[in-house]
């Protein structure tokens, strides 16, 4: 016979005492993280200050209203500003179906047709891995080479469009697409397959599930990738330098078969002109463009929270 | 009880030819059929699905998911799926309304006759297929619409005439769900509980006026409460529709089902896991006084 009895409550030190070389290592590798943070950020307060104390004297409704001018005194960004506008509007127009319909073919059609089991799936396969590839590679081509294929093939050779708006905006749109086909792959990806099967499961056909089902859902991820891809071409001037736009157009543009005008143009021909008040000028412009940038993603953002459904 | 093979005017269909998936005059031809049939009495036993020697073989994999699969599914009958996990249960399902032909490579060998019509013959178009073999899935799987717009999707892409709002009203009263929405039909079907997105996703369903439902699990992702909704639910639906189930519950095959089939796996000398079925008999004989040792096993909670 026995009994359970209590084993006496006496304290014994378990647990061994703190390690202080790794808690300060610890703190030492948190501040070497913040410091790399900084860094990034001093950066940027230093542009903010710099571009502001120059170019915040010089803002007012005037100087968006105006033309550009030999004289700084009368000089504005009207002109440019109108002609950014112009750019977007052909960009957007072009990247949107054709960055879309991509990203649809890659992420819905592709796998589909790329049948191991026969000879001509794998071509089809190979072929996609092929395009795969080169999209990530393209968005990482430097612009002043899109720069020379929009003078090659848009703005001269076969289609012979000109120096006009619609060659640099179809030019800046080439530029972007890659990111914007990537960004509605992740778009169309983040939509989980139990909404195709149960769209399937009804008896709508591949199309109408991906119309009505898929790409709505996808939208909110879409519109950011498209105005994340605006803002960078918004910011482009190498390439548009390249097509021969002029850097010194008073005339405002009407349509996209006016010459080419852009913001970031005019803030070149300003940085690169003599004398304090046309760099004065380009700082204030430098401010237009920051602000229209902001708001760009702002929107981004809120169509990401607004829009951006949980699964 | 006598079971026939399937009734005269069936017989008759796949003779003339004439076949559930020939397009837009499908539905009325379906009528007229049903219309002339004999009298259906409780001694007759309609054959809705005839599967035979079923194979079915994933891409890039060694060895079928399941293999040698042969049994019968009545009508107005809930015929439930059972056995240990990865025997292949799903796969046979996803069979029954090609829901397979959605991964690439699959590869589908003998026979599923549907009405005593190939389900995979040459001319059977998976996608009308799927108008008249419904499915509901595991995981509740609501668009993120609104719960109108969940019931509308249906009906609107098979062009379904009448009105929507009554179309709506009438599945959702189906899906035993009516009640609970009918205040709120515009807001997203997100909001509702897990219980409530899986009727709907039932109701989205039946809004399609399907012949057959599919159901894979429809109850593992829910609590006690909502699965007892929607057991009420299928023996309601019983009456008008033919049901296969998928479950991992075994008091739930024997509370509601008819028929029972009970899956194994076996393992080859690589791992490759095949299932099969072992035994197919009336729910009751197959709880109570089953003939395969394994099944036995299995429903007494030996195995598995």
């Amino acid at each position: 016979m026995s009994a359970t009895v209590d084993a006496p409550r006496v304290a014994v030190q378990v647990i061994p005492p703190a390690d202080s070389r790794a808690k300060l290592r610890e703190r030492a590798f948190e501040a070497a993280l913040i410091f790399a943070l900084l860094i990034s950020l001093a950066m940027l307060i230093a542009l903010f200050i710099d571009v502001f104390t120059k170019g915040l004297p010089g803002l007012s409704p005037e100087f968006v209203t105006d033309k550009a001018s030999a004289f700084p005194a009368n000089a504005g960004i009207a002109t440019s500003l109108l002609g950014t506008l112009w750019l977007m509007v052909v960009c957007i127009v072009f990247i949107v179906p054709i960055g879309l319909a991509s990203a649809v073919y890659l992420e819905e059609y592709g796998t589909d047709y790329a049948d191991q089991r026969t000879w001509t799936g794998r071509m089809i396969g190979r072929f996609n891995t092929f395009v795969e590839v080169n999209i990530q590679n393209l968005a990482a081509v430097p612009s002043i080479v899109y720069g020379i294929l929009g003078l090659a093939f848009l703005v001269r050779g076969p289609l012979d469009l000109g120096k006009i708006i619609l060659a640099g905006g179809l030019t800046l749109g080439l530029l972007v697409l890659p990111v914007v086909i990537i960004a509605g792959r992740e778009a169309l990806r983040a939509v989980p397959s139990s909404i195709r099967e149960g769209s399937m499961a009804l008896g709508a056909t591949k199309w109408q599930t991906i119309w009505r089902q898929v790409l709505p859902a996808a939208v909110p991820g879409v519109a950011t990738g498209v105005i994340l891809a605006l803002s960078r071409a918004i910011g482009e001037t190498a390439p548009l330098l390249l097509l021969g736009a002029a850097t010194f157009n008073t005339q405002n543009p009407s349509g996209i078969f006016s010459a080419i005008s852009a913001l970031p143009l005019q803030i070149n021909t300003w940085i690169s002109a003599p004398g304090a008040d046309f760099q004065a000028l380009a700082a204030s412009a430098i401010i237009v463009l920051l602000v229209v940038l902001v708001l760009m993603n702002s929107v981004a953002i809120y169509l990401r929270n607004r829009y951006e459904q949980k699964w | 009880m006598i079971d026939i093979e399937r009734d005269p005017q069936t017989a008759d269909e796949k003779a003339g030819g004439e076949t559930p998936f020939r397009g837009m005059g499908e539905t009325a031809s379906m009528d007229t059929a049903q219309a002339q049939a004999p009298e259906v009495t409780e001694t007759v036993r309609e054959v809705i699905f005839d599967v035979k020697e079923l194979q079915v073989t994933y891409p890039n994999a060694s060895a079928p998911a399941v293999d040698k699969i042969s049994f019968e599914m009545g009508k107005n009958e809930i015929t439930a799926l059972i056995g240990p996990s990865g025997c292949g249960k799903s796969t046979m399902l996803r069979c029954l309304n090609r829901m397979n032909d959605l991964i690439v490579g699959t590869n589908v060998t003998g026979q599923i006759l549907y009405h005593g019509e190939d389900l995979y013959g040459p001319n059977v178009d998976a996608v009308q297929v799927r108008k008249r073999i419904g499915m509901v899935f595991q995981k509740p799987n609501p668009f993120p619409k609104s719960i109108y717009e969940n019931i509308a999707f249906g009906p609107r892409i098979i062009g379904m005439e009448g009105d929507m709002d009554q179309i709506v009203e009438t599945a959702l009263r189906r899906g035993a769900l009516w009640d609970e929405v009918k205040d709120r039909l515009k807001d997203n079907a997100f909001g509702m509980s897990g219980g409530q997105q899986q009727r709907l996703c039932i109701a989205r369903c039946l809004a399609v006026a399907p012949d057959v439902i599919l159901m894979d699990e429809p109850c593992s992702a829910l609590d006690p409460i909502s699965t007892g909704k929607i057991e009420d639910l299928m023996i309601e639906l019983k009456q008008d529709y033919s049901i296969v189930i998928v479950t991992h519950n075994m008091q739930q095959a024997a509370r509601i089902s008819d028929k029972t089939a009970f899956f194994v796996v076996s393992l080859d000398e690589n791992d490759n896991r095949t299932g099969t079925v072992v035994e197919f008999d009336d729910t009751e004989k197959i709880f109570t006084n089953p003939a395969d040792e394994r099944t036995e096993a299995y429903v007494t909670g030996k195995m598995g």
